[in-house]
């Protein structure tokens, strides 16, 4: 982890990771909410080899500005330097190293103690984690698939939504699969992006344990949260393959185990950080749409490897860093979302869901554009036999 | 400097009837008289239009059928005499960018068998991938840069000078054989070396050879292409015509129809790009026109490379006839079904 | 200052600007202490970021009444610490106030505010107005229109067309004193095309670092975009030979941007110099004849040997064409350190040569590695060279050595009559040390007009 103090003063701060590929917006949602050099990933770096340094000291604003970085990746993506592959990973070192001191605010401590305690960042009891789930198949050994909710599909209400939807359709399409229920614990996504490495092997190493008992082979996730530290974190430790909902869903269309029939709408696509720019997951939530017949793609402005983060990961989604003003990054992309004409905001992703939800109700746009997910467009499809 | 002579045998020339190296070449227009009385000049060391006109193509060393090296000759001759072929600063770039380093070594300790040799093109690692090329490793850098370019420049005592070194830091490893990437290095080896009586410790295998083999391992998955294609045939292939056949047989094996044209086999012309880096530039429009007008006429669908050097300076001009300019090897991931390296 | 003047003032610039646009947190004051080059820092004791003229000008009167200075920030890339506080005061971060606010397409100018970064004015062209192009400099795309213009910076159509300060057509401007004021055409008619015919009060606020005045909004020279560019290199071994080129190429204006470029790594670029010359056109013919003019022009030195175009392979012409170029950014990684900074006289073209000994000549004295750029400015009437010089922010002794050869390379371009662009503090004060005195006399004078209480980014621009 000491690596990242090494390097960290390579960066030059030009200003590259502000924007899109095409620098039509800015596209690093802290600098968006806050416009102050701070909020740039430049200033951030600067400011953490700063204090590595011992030039500044520890203060509360200093950690709101290293903890709101909602570890997108767009700077990652745009900045032109040798080292742009690790930028979000010093980030996190640094997050790490301040953990490790002893150093963070209240609110992401309360953020890991809850993931701690009770596997979910709200503090909610484990007992209700698959209160949303009656009906619904547990996992037993030889199900195909590990259907994984994760914690804003299990607690939240419009997570709880997604995940009913998506686990109709899973049945409709006659997938063998099943959930963990109460016996699942928190991915771990999150935790690794704010530094508690501690705590993250932990989950990874129970999660892990949890699926070879169980002889998982394959995991399919509600989140694309749970997707990235299970694709890539996790194969470390155990041996099975992870697909995002969106994956699965596409491969039952294509085989006809789901019937689509006429949709009619004007939707835009929302691009997840963690399914797109870190996973480089694109088309099959855009092939899945341009399947639903009568629905019309419309695309935003900023897509693809430009999508701009709606400001709810690193743990935002609880402890909203970058909420509470019209520059919010969620309030801009459903602003830019709303410009396209479309009826619908089409999302993949349970925090996404939240966070645009939220946003939604504070433009005062409801009614004039609906948040659903990729699964509930094909559910709502499917039932108009 | 080890002083390594050029093996020409000027007696094959006395006894020859066509003077084909000089008569057939494309840009030097001469009657066999004329080739005849140049000739004689080069065989004895003094000047001629030759020494200055040539566009170092490399064909005539395909055309001698006596396997004499007459463009060997003219190289050497021109630096004796002090000729050069492209502006001083261009060479100097050129001089440069091929200094055989050390730095390069460490990275390479792991290679093993199958080796390919990418040479001084770092662009192409990433298109290393797929089936074709499992378990391969790679070696690259100027440590292994085949030194053969300075024969454009008038500098080849160059190429004598680094090659003992080259070889060396590729033995060196204990390969006993090496795929090399770029034809000019496999060239380099089989030619050049050997011309002057250099030894060379290891087998080069063409790029074509390994790709066909491979291709042959994984035949049942070849789905025929069924394209028409322009293969560019470039410079160097002129020094080993032997391996030539190795197209054919790819392109028979992936269902692409070599289309009959005028500037193909031994009547190729140059990409052009040496032409203009040796700032004859009404002559660089002309040579790329002739040619891939040559390919849209004969209705190619594709333009195949086998050099990246061809690749550079010749694709966007096929791109711009609306012909899809190609690596032989990427045609070949197509033909298996794989995405070529920035293909969206 | 007690802390409850300290306070009042905050609490004042909040009521301006709103809560969220002020701090004094010690993180902000940090950042906005210092730029990317290597000036010492200097803390501000406020930042702020207003959205309108109207808060600026607000700010302004506060700032004039309370006797705090103002620094006017952009996108703090001048690497040669314009933008910090060497006296406290207020940061005047001018970046939210980015709109385009009017494109004349059959007049081809903009008007922009005064904190709208390059890389969106570009977007927002290329986007709405294809047919029209700013001269757009090699800064990361986050620099500000107004802070390149504000230095007299170039792009790449100064070659063509001049410096970019050359190409302003209207001004507004929050005078020290606090008043508004439009300069140029617009100051008399609904449209900003033209500075003359009036007397150009432009150049009051023109090169002089924000000392003078704050600019809100700018009228800005549109040109026509072709369909098509293309670059061709051409490099020579004697600098001696690179004032006739440039003279040459110049004199067939054929060419868009034209720039000279040597550092010694990598092995391509070594021990040769290379000077860039961008062609564009709607049609193959029109590049195919610009081409042809420019190489005919330089046919003598092609001959004797000692130049020749070079052979670029798409992915080069590709990273030279690029606008903004991210390789001039990717300078500050040659020593894995974080920074470059240059000094970038402006001289007349026949000083190449000399300029160039003497940048080789720092180098190894000082035993730091160097990137030459320099760019041609209005057909050869004049060039920017720059003495560039990567440095590791985490290597004192490093540091040291590039800040002493930066010293010695001021001094050197004034030697060979060259003057220092963007020059930092201690450059200025060489420059008007050597300046005729009468001249320095009226910057003085002028300064004292619009800035009595020498609130405007003290430190800069300074005689004694």
């Amino acid at each position: 982890m000491q690596a990242y103090a090494e390097q960290i003063h390579r960066c030059f701060r030009c200003g590259y990771c502000k924007f899109t590929s095409d620098f039509t917006d800015f596209n690093c949602p802290s600098y968006s909410r806050f416009r102050l050099e701070t909020y740039s990933t430049g200033g951030r770096l600067w400011l953490i080899w700063a204090w590595l340094k011992k030039e500044i000291d520890w203060s509360e604003h200093f950690a709101e500005i290293v903890f709101s970085c909602a570890t997108c990746r767009n700077c990652v993506e745009q900045c032109p330097m040798g080292f742009s592959d690790n930028i979000v990973e010093w980030i996190v070192a640094a997050r790490n190293d301040m953990i490790e001191k002893g150093f963070t605010l209240p609110k992401v401590r309360d953020f890991l103690n809850n993931i701690s305690k009770h596997g979910n960042p709200w503090g909610i009891p484990r007992s209700k984690r698959d209160a949303w789930a009656e009906g619904v198949k547990r996992y037993r050994p030889g199900d195909e698939y590990l259907l994984y909710i994760g914690c804003v599909g299990s607690y939240e209400e419009r997570g709880q939504r997604m995940a009913k939807n998506l686990a109709e359709l899973l049945d409709k399409a006659e997938v063998s699969f099943g959930i963990l229920g109460t016996e699942e614990d928190c991915d771990g996504n999150e935790v690794y992006m704010l530094g508690e490495m501690g705590l993250f092997q932990e989950l990874a190493n129970k999660n892990v344990q949890k699926f070879k008992e169980l002889g998982v082979k394959k995991i399919v996730t509600l989140s694309p949260h749970a997707y990235n530290s299970m694709k890539n974190k996790y194969p470390r430790l155990g041996d099975f393959e992870a697909f995002h909902y969106t994956q699965l869903l596409l491969e039952m269309i294509g085989k006809g185990k789901i019937r689509l029939s006429e949709l009619k709408a004007k939707v835009t696509y929302h691009d997840p950080c963690f399914l797109g720019r870190y996973n480089g997951v694109y088309d099959a939530p855009r092939e899945i749409l341009k399947r639903i017949p009568g629905i019309e793609l419309i695309e935003m402005k900023r897509i693809r490897e430009n999508s701009f983060c709606c400001g709810g990961g690193s743990g935002n989604i609880v402890m909203d860093l970058l909420g509470k003003s019209a520059q919010s990054p969620s309030r801009i992309r459903v602003r830019e979302a709303y410009e396209t004409g479309a009826e619908i905001l089409a999302v993949a992703c349970p925090s996404c869901m939240v966070m645009l939800d939220d946003a939604v109700k504070d433009e005062g746009l409801e009614g004039k554009i609906t948040v659903k997910d990729i699964a509930e467009l094909v559910n709502e499809s499917t039932n108009r036999q | 400097m080890r002083n390594l002579e050029l093996e020409f045998d000027e007696r094959l020339c006395a006894t020859c009837s066509t003077y084909d190296c000089l008569v057939k070449c494309q840009y030097m227009k001469m009657d066999k008289d004329t080739a005849k009385a140049e000739m004689q000049k080069l065989i004895k060391g003094e000047d001629s239009f030759v020494l200055h006109e040539c566009v170092t193509c490399y064909a005539c060393e395909e055309y001698c059928k006596k396997g004499n090296h007459l463009f060997y000759l003219i190289t050497d001759l021109q630096e004796k005499r002090g000729i050069l072929p492209a502006p001083k600063p261009i060479l100097k770039q050129w001089v440069n960018i091929g200094i055989p380093g050390r730095k390069d070594i460490q990275q390479f300790w792991d290679a093993k068998e199958p080796v390919i040799s990418l040479c001084l093109f770092p662009e192409y690692v990433n298109s290393i991938q797929g089936k074709l090329f499992e378990n391969v490793s790679i070696i690259l850098g100027r440590y292994f840069f085949c030194q053969l370019v300075y024969l454009h420049f008038g500098k080849p005592s160059l190429i004598r000078e680094r090659l003992p070194e080259i070889i060396e830091n590729i033995a060196r490893h204990g390969f006993k054989e090496v795929v090399f990437f770029h034809d000019e290095c496999y060239s380099t080896f089989v030619s050049y070396a050997p011309a002057y009586g250099i030894k060379v410790p290891f087998r080069p295998v063409h790029f074509f050879e390994y790709l066909y083999n491979k291709l042959k391992e994984h035949e049942d998955e070849i789905k025929p292409l069924n394209i028409k294609v322009a293969y560019q045939r470039n410079c160097s292939s002129r020094l080993a015509p032997e391996k030539e056949h190795f197209v054919d047989k790819i392109f028979s094996l992936i269902g692409a129809e070599r289309v009959a044209r005028k500037y193909d086999r031994e009547n190729a012309l140059c990409c052009g790009g040496i032409i203009r880096g040796l700032q004859r530039y009404e002559l660089f429009v002309d040579v790329q026109k002739r040619n891939v007008e040559d390919m849209f006429n004969a209705g190619a669908e594709y333009c195949v490379f086998n050099c990246p050097g061809c690749f550079s300076s010749l694709s966007e001009a096929v791109a711009k006839k609306g012909i899809k300019p190609i690596m032989m090897h990427d045609l070949c991931k197509l033909a298996l079904g794989e995405k070529p390296t920035g293909w969206k | 200052m007690e802390v409850t003047g300290m306070d009042r003032i905050r609490k004042a610039l909040a009521e301006i600007v709103g809560e969220e646009y002020v701090s004094d947190g010690k993180e902000e004051l940090y950042i906005y202490s210092r730029d990317p080059g290597l000036m010492e820092p200097h803390e501000p004791d406020y930042v702020v970021m207003p959205k309108t003229t109207e808060e600026v000008q607000k700010i302004v009167q506060l700032a004039n009444k309370e006797k705090i200075p103002i620094v006017p920030v952009g996108g703090s890339l001048s690497l040669s610490g314009l933008v910090i506080p060497h006296r406290g005061g207020i940061a005047l971060d001018l970046k939210r106030m980015d709109r385009v606010l009017e494109v004349n397409e059959k007049s081809r100018y903009v008007v922009v505010e005064g904190g709208i970064t390059c890389g969106k004015l570009k977007a927002y062209l290329d986007r709405h107005h294809p047919n029209l192009r700013y001269s757009i400099p090699d800064a990361p795309p986050s620099a500000t229109v107004v802070g390149n213009i504000v230095i007299h910076g170039q792009g790449r159509l100064s070659q063509q067309y001049g410096f970019n300060s050359d190409m302003v057509t209207g001004l507004e401007v929050v005078l020290p004193t606090g008043e508004v004021c439009k300069i140029g055409s617009c100051s008399v008619s609904p449209y900003w095309f033209s500075l003359a015919p009036l007397p150009d009060l432009a150049g009051l606020f023109l090169g002089w670092f924000g000392t003078t005045g704050i600019i809100t909004k700018l009228g800005l020279r549109l040109y026509p975009k072709k369909k098509l560019r293309d670059i061709e290199v051409f490099v020579v071994e004697d600098p001696n030979l690179v004032p006739d080129v440039i003279h040459r190429v110049t004199h067939t204006e054929m060419a868009e941007d034209m720039f000279v470029s040597a550092q010694p790594y990598p092995f391509m670029f070594k021990d040769v110099i290379m000077i860039g010359i961008c062609l564009t056109g709607d049609s193959e013919e029109e590049l195919e004849f610009k081409r042809r003019m420019v190489w005919d022009a330089l046919r003598p030195h092609i001959d004797s040997k000692e130049g020749g175009f070079m052979m670029l392979t798409p992915d080069i012409k590709r990273e030279l064409l690029e606008m903004p170029t991210r390789s001039t950014t990717r300078f500050a990684d040659v020593m894995k350190g974080g920074g470059f900074e240059y000094c970038g006289p402006i001289i007349p073209v026949e000083k190449f040569p000399e300029a160039y000994k003497k940048l080789l000549e720092l180098s190894s004295k000082y035993g730091i590695t160097y990137g030459m750029t320099g760019r041609v400015i209005a057909r050869g009437n004049c060039m920017m060279f720059a003495f560039g010089y990567p440095f590791n922010r985490a290597d004192p002794d490093n540091i040291e050595r590039t800040k002493k050869a930066l010293h010695d390379s001021n001094l050197a371009s004034l030697d060979i009559g060259g003057v220092p662009w963007k020059p930092e503090a201690p450059a200025q004060k060489m420059i008007m040390e050597r300046m005729d005195k009468n001249t320095l006399e009226l910057m003085k004078r002028i300064k004292k007009l619009l800035d009595p209480n020498g609130i405007m980014n003290p430190g800069n621009w300074e005689a004694r």
